[in-house]
């Protein structure tokens, strides 16, 4: 595949591996913040690749792994309204919540619908018209836009069926709530690169700036990983960590405008409750006045009950990058893909699921 | 979740345009990507076209890091 294969190319690999193995020559601690980082260096063994003097860890960003689990009940509760289908990307399924899991209240009868997009939601809206469809929107800004744009369309068309319960969240704000927490020290960020489609990769110059962070907006494929930890390296060697994006097929500084615009459009910045970190003002987006009718939160009077956390699930320890998968006791044990007792293991971009696919030991 | 993938455009029709993705065609929403034309690569994500690939900046990337693998030799 295009724009795919050639970025998978072993011999520019090799290359870059041994670069950077000749030019690192202090430790150095880097964070892939995105699940999808995380598993292109899973699977491609490039932990293993590196030298010492690399350190890796994961960050939190995994949407179906930082939703917390109130939000999980609200939405599992707002599956067993009568009337009510839910369309939710397949990931949400399996996530267990305080009581139940939305594939649990799907055997028990509720209509859940796996879609792959938006336009998949607003296609049973039309057809059910009689229901009301609740899309669970979860994702970061790469995802947000889509969902704007599934709203308007709603509107254009007159759908009134169709709902969004809106768990969206914002990228830079948890990294700045994460680097304020003092609880990890990081010397180099590689940026989530479609977020950063979206966003641009100005939205990160903070970390640079204020925090003497290295950033690298960074492609999916491990020649576009390996090639972002090689700039890391350079940056920090010469000690001026800057911003900088590899992703540059696909990433511009100013990102996609478009998209921006409609995303501003439709929502507006909240708090958002993150597995691991808590509540973090501003970092959540919720439907703005102008678009409230199309909010699942204020459609429906839903009371999920008290919430439970999963007991010796470190799963928010390791999201805030503290622990790993391996210092977890349920790993591979209570806790696997087919049994998951937290979201890092049920997620394909979790670090647990990684770890078990993946990881050596 | 993030995940977005290259896909060719091969028509457009207003909003919505034909994309071709590892051989198999499907109907995506360009609203987000006003921009694209026919024969762009866009990187596809749920559905909808998330930016259009800048095809030289590929290209410049990838001449980038052969000579720089030559250098290493």
């Amino acid at each position: 595949m295009k724009f795919v294969d050639e970025f998978r190319d072993v011999e520019l690999a090799r290359a870059v591996v041994s670069r950077i193995h000749r030019k690192s020559s202090r430790h150095i601690r880097l964070m892939e913040f995105c699940g999808g980082h995380t598993v292109t260096i899973m699977k491609h063994g490039i932990r293993q690749l590196l030298p010492p003097t690399v350190e890796m860890l994961s960050g939190p960003g995994c949407p179906v792994c930082v939703t917390a689990n109130q939000d999980l009940d609200r939405a599992i509760a707002l599956a067993r309204e009568p009337g009510v289908i839910i369309a939710t990307f397949g990931d949400m399924l399996k996530v267990p919540g305080s009581h139940s899991s939305l594939q649990r209240v799907r055997a028990d009868g509720a209509d859940i619908r796996i879609v792959y997009s938006t336009l998949d939601a607003l296609h049973i809206a039309r057809q059910n018209r009689d229901k009301s469809v609740v899309f669970i929107g979860i994702g970061f800004e790469t995802t947000a836009p889509t969902i704007a744009a599934s709203i308007l369309e709603a509107e254009e068309e007159g759908i009134t069926n169709y709902h969004v319960l809106s768990l969206h969240k914002l990228c830079p704000p948890v990294i700045k709530a994460l680097l304020d927490s003092g609880e990890v020290r990081l010397d180099g960020l590689i940026c989530p690169g479609h977020v950063s489609a979206i966003i641009g990769s100005r939205p990160w110059e903070f970390v640079a700036r204020d925090y003497g962070i290295g950033c690298v907006v960074s492609g999916f494929e491990p020649l576009d990983v390996l090639q972002s930890v090689e700039m890391l390296v350079d940056q920090l060697e010469r000690g001026e960590p800057r911003v900088e994006i590899a992703y540059r097929r696909g990433v511009r500084p100013e990102g996609n405008l478009r998209a921006q615009e409609l995303m501003n459009a439709i929502f507006e910045p909240s708090a958002a409750n993150w597995r691991g970190m808590g509540v973090v003002p501003g970092s959540g987006l919720k439907l703005n006045k102008r678009y409230q009718r199309f909010d699942a939160q204020l459609a429906f009077e839903i009371d999920p009950g008290p919430t439970v956390e999963p007991k010796g699930c470190i799963c928010g320890d390791i999201l805030r990058g503290v622990k790993t998968p391996l210092d977890c006791k349920l790993f591979r044990g209570a806790c696997t893909p087919e049994h998951p007792v937290g979201p890092c293991m049920v997620s394909s971009e979790g670090s647990c699921a990684g770890y078990y696919h993946y990881g050596t030991v | 979740m993030c995940l977005a993938i290259p896909a060719l455009v091969k028509s457009i029709e207003g909003n919505e345009a034909e994309a071709e993705l590892g051989g198999v065609s499907r109907r995506i929403s360009i609203v987000l990507t006003p921009e694209v034309r026919v024969g762009d690569y866009v990187l596809l994500h749920t559905g909808y076209a998330i930016n259009v690939i800048d095809e030289e900046e590929a290209e410049e990337t990838l001449k980038l890091l052969t000579e720089m693998a030559s250098l290493e030799g």
